[in-house]
C-alpha cells in the first residue's frame, strides 16, 4: 500500500507542479517568451506574504487573496513596460531581459530580506492531515493545494475557450498579425496572457512556501521543475502541463518510495527521457 | 458617394517601393478590382489600407475621416475589414471559434453567425471541426465569413481565387452580390483578370506599385488591359495618358 500512498502523494504533488508551469506554457504559447524569472516571481510572492504576514499581523489567507490579484496587475505592467519593447527585438533580447529580471529580483530580495531561510507558517492546517485509510493519509495542505491548482487550470482553460478575449489569446498564439485584423491589440492581450501567468506563479509560490523553506536564490531550481512539466507535456498545451506537472510528481514521489535521495534525479531522467525519445511532448497540438 | 479616398499613398515594402503615390477612390456599394501582375504592389496595397503596412507617404480617408496612421486593430472599429492573402485561419480554433473571432470588435450591422451560415449553409454543420483540416475553398470562405462578421462598411480581400480550383473560386464570386447587397462596399485583389472583369463594377491595373489603367469592365478593351497588365508598348508615364482619357469618360463619378 506504500506505493498507492506514493502515487496520490505524486499526483497532489503534480497539481502544484501544473499550476507552478501553467504560466510559463501561456506565455510562451502566446507570446514566444521564454520567461527565465518564472521560478523568482514566486519567491517573490513568498516573500511579499512573508512581510505582509509580518507587517499587518494578517490572516495568511487573507494575504493570499491579495498577492494574487496584485501579481497580476504586477504581471500586465511588466508586459507593457518591459517585455513589449523587447519583442520587437527578437526572441534573444526577451531571452535576455527575463535573465536579467531573474539576478535582479534575486539580489533585491538577497538585499531586503538577507541569504536567511524562510517559511510561511500554515499553522495546523499545513502539518494536518486526514487518514483515507489505514495505510494513506492526505494532507490538508496538499490536497487544497491540489484543489486550487485543478480550479485555476479548469478557470484558465474556461476563460480561453469561452470567453472573446481568451479566443483572442489563442488566436494572438496562431497569428498574431490575423488577430490585429479582428480587432486585438496585440499589447493587451499579451498583457492579460502575463498578468495569468504572474497571478498563477504567486499562487503555486506561495504554495510552495507553505510547504517547504525558501531563501531568495532558490527561483532557478525552481524554474527546472515548470520546464520539465511544460516540456514533458508538450510546449504550450495547458492539458499537456498538467500531465506534466502529473508525470513529474508521480515520478518523483515514487522515486522517494524507493530512496529518499532518489526524490529529484528521478524526475530529471523521466525529463530526459521524454525529451530524447518523444521531444514534441506526450501531447501535441496547442490550445494556448 | 465616395467611401474610399486614397491620395499620393506609397508605400514601402522593405527598400521596394511597392505602392508609388498611388490614388484612388471607392463608391460607397460597389465593388473595386484591383489586377495586375505579380509584385505589382497590390497586396501591399490592400495590407496598408489594412493598416498592417504603414504608408511613407500620402493620405487615406474613410468616409472623410483621417486613418493614414491608425494602427490595424483600431481599423476594425472605423469599418475596414481584410480577408488576407492565403486565408490566414487560426489553425488550432474551430470553425465556429474563427468566426466568433470576427465578433470580437463587433460592429453592429446585418452579419451574425447565423447569417453566414445562411451564406456557406456547409458551415454550420461542420462548426466543431478545426480550421486546418478544411480544404482551401473552404478556408477562404471561411476567411470571408470572418471579416464579414465585424460587419465593415469596407470589405477588403486579397487574392480570393489563388490556389482554388475555378469552379470554387466561381461558386465564391457568386455571392459577392449578396455581401455588396448587404451595404458592404468590397475592394477586391484579383490575379485572374477575366473573373475580375465579370464582377467588378470598375477596375484598377497595378504596374510597378502605379496605376495604370481604370475604368469600367464594358469600357475597357481586352488590349488596353493586357498592356496595361504587362506593361508593353508603354511606360507607365505614356499610360497615366490612357488613365485621364478614361478618366474623362467616366464623368459622371
Amino acid at each position: 500500500m506504500g506505493w498507492l500512498n506514493a502515487v496520490i502523494q505524486g499526483v497532489l504533488l503534480g497539481g502544484l507542479y501544473a499550476l507552478f508551469a501553467a504560466g510559463l506554457s501561456l506565455m510562451f504559447g502566446v507570446m514566444r517568451i521564454v520567461n527565465l524569472a518564472h521560478g523568482d516571481l514566486g519567491v517573490v510572492a513568498a516573500f511579499l506574504a512573508l512581510a505582509l504576514v509580518s507587517g499587518t499581523g494578517l490572516p495568511l489567507w487573507i494575504v493570499l487573496v491579495v498577492t494574487v490579484p496584485l501579481f497580476a496587475l504586477l504581471g500586465y505592467l511588466t508586459q507593457r513596460v518591459l517585455l513589449q519593447r523587447s519583442l520587437g527585438a527578437g526572441p534573444l533580447a526577451t531571452l535576455l531581459v527575463t535573465f536579467g529580471l531573474s539576478i535582479v529580483l534575486q539580489n533585491v530580495l538577497l538585499e531586503v530580506f538577507s541569504a536567511d531561510t524562510r517559511t510561511l507558517d500554515g499553522g495546523s492546517f499545513a502539518t494536518g492531515s486526514f487518514k483515507v485509510s489505514d495505510s494513506i493519509s492526505v494532507g490538508y495542505l496538499s490536497a487544497v493545494t491540489f484543489l486550487l491548482a485543478c480550479g485555476a487550470l479548469i478557470g484558465i482553460q474556461v476563460f480561453l475557450s469561452r470567453t472573446g478575449l481568451g479566443r483572442m489569446l489563442r488566436a494572438s498564439s496562431d497569428d498574431q498579425e490575423t488577430a490585429s485584423l479582428m480587432g486585438a491589440d496585440s499589447r493587451h492581450v499579451y498583457g492579460i496572457a502575463t498578468a495569468i501567468a504572474f497571478a498563477t506563479v504567486a499562487l503555486a509560490g506561495l504554495m510552495f512556501a507553505i510547504r517547504s523553506s525558501f531563501d531568495p536564490a532558490i527561483g532557478p531550481s525552481r524554474l527546472i521543475f515548470a520546464f520539465e512539466a511544460v516540456v514533458i507535456g508538450g510546449l504550450g498545451s495547458l492539458w499537456g502541463t498538467l500531465i506534466g506537472g502529473m508525470v513529474l510528481g508521480i515520478t518523483q514521489s515514487l522515486g522517494a518510495q524507493i530512496d529518499p535521495a532518489l526524490t529529484l534525479l528521478a524526475g530529471h531522467l523521466v525529463f530526459l527521457a521524454v525529451l530524447a525519445f518523444r521531444p514534441q511532448g506526450l501531447l501535441t497540438g496547442r490550445t494556448a | 458617394m465616395t467611401l474610399l479616398s486614397v491620395r499620393d499613398l506609397t508605400v514601402h515594402h522593405g527598400q521596394l517601393r511597392a505602392v508609388d503615390g498611388l490614388s484612388l477612390d471607392v463608391a460607397k456599394g460597389e465593388v473595386l478590382a484591383i489586377i495586375g501582375a505579380n509584385g505589382a504592389g497590390k497586396s501591399t496595397l490592400l495590407r496598408a489600407l489594412a493598416g498592417l503596412n504603414p504608408p511613407t507617404s500620402g493620405s487615406v480617408r474613410l468616409d472623410g475621416r483621417d486613418i493614414t496612421r491608425l494602427p490595424a486593430h483600431k481599423r476594425v472599429a472605423e469599418g475596414i475589414a481584410l480577408v488576407p492573402e492565403g486565408r490566414r485561419l487560426f489553425r488550432s480554433l474551430t470553425v465556429e471559434e474563427n468566426l466568433l473571432a470576427g465578433t470580437y470588435r463587433r460592429r453592429p450591422g446585418p452579419w451574425t453567425v447565423a447569417a453566414v451560415h445562411e451564406l456557406f449553409p456547409w458551415m454550420a454543420d461542420r462548426r466543431g471541426q478545426n480550421a486546418s483540416q478544411l480544404s482551401g475553398g473552404e478556408q477562404q470562405a471561411v476567411a470571408i465569413g470572418r471579416a464579414l462578421l465585424s460587419n465593415p462598411d469596407l470589405l477588403l480581400i486579397d487574392e480570393l481565387s489563388l490556389g482554388l480550383a475555378p469552379v470554387i473560386v466561381r461558386r465564391i464570386y457568386e455571392i459577392l452580390p449578396d455581401i455588396v447587397g448587404a451595404g458592404t462596399t468590397a475592394l477586391i485583389v484579383e490575379q485572374d483578370v477575366s473573373q475580375a472583369m465579370r464582377v467588378a463594377d470598375h477596375v484598377h491595373c497595378l504596374l510597378e506599385g502605379r496605376s495604370v489603367l481604370r475604368g469600367r469592365p464594358a469600357d475597357l478593351t481586352a488590349e488596353q488591359v493586357e498592356h496595361a497588365y504587362f506593361g508593353i508598348g508603354a511606360a507607365p508615364s505614356t499610360a497615366t495618358g490612357t488613365e485621364t482619357a478614361l478618366t474623362g469618360q467616366e464623368g459622371h463619378d
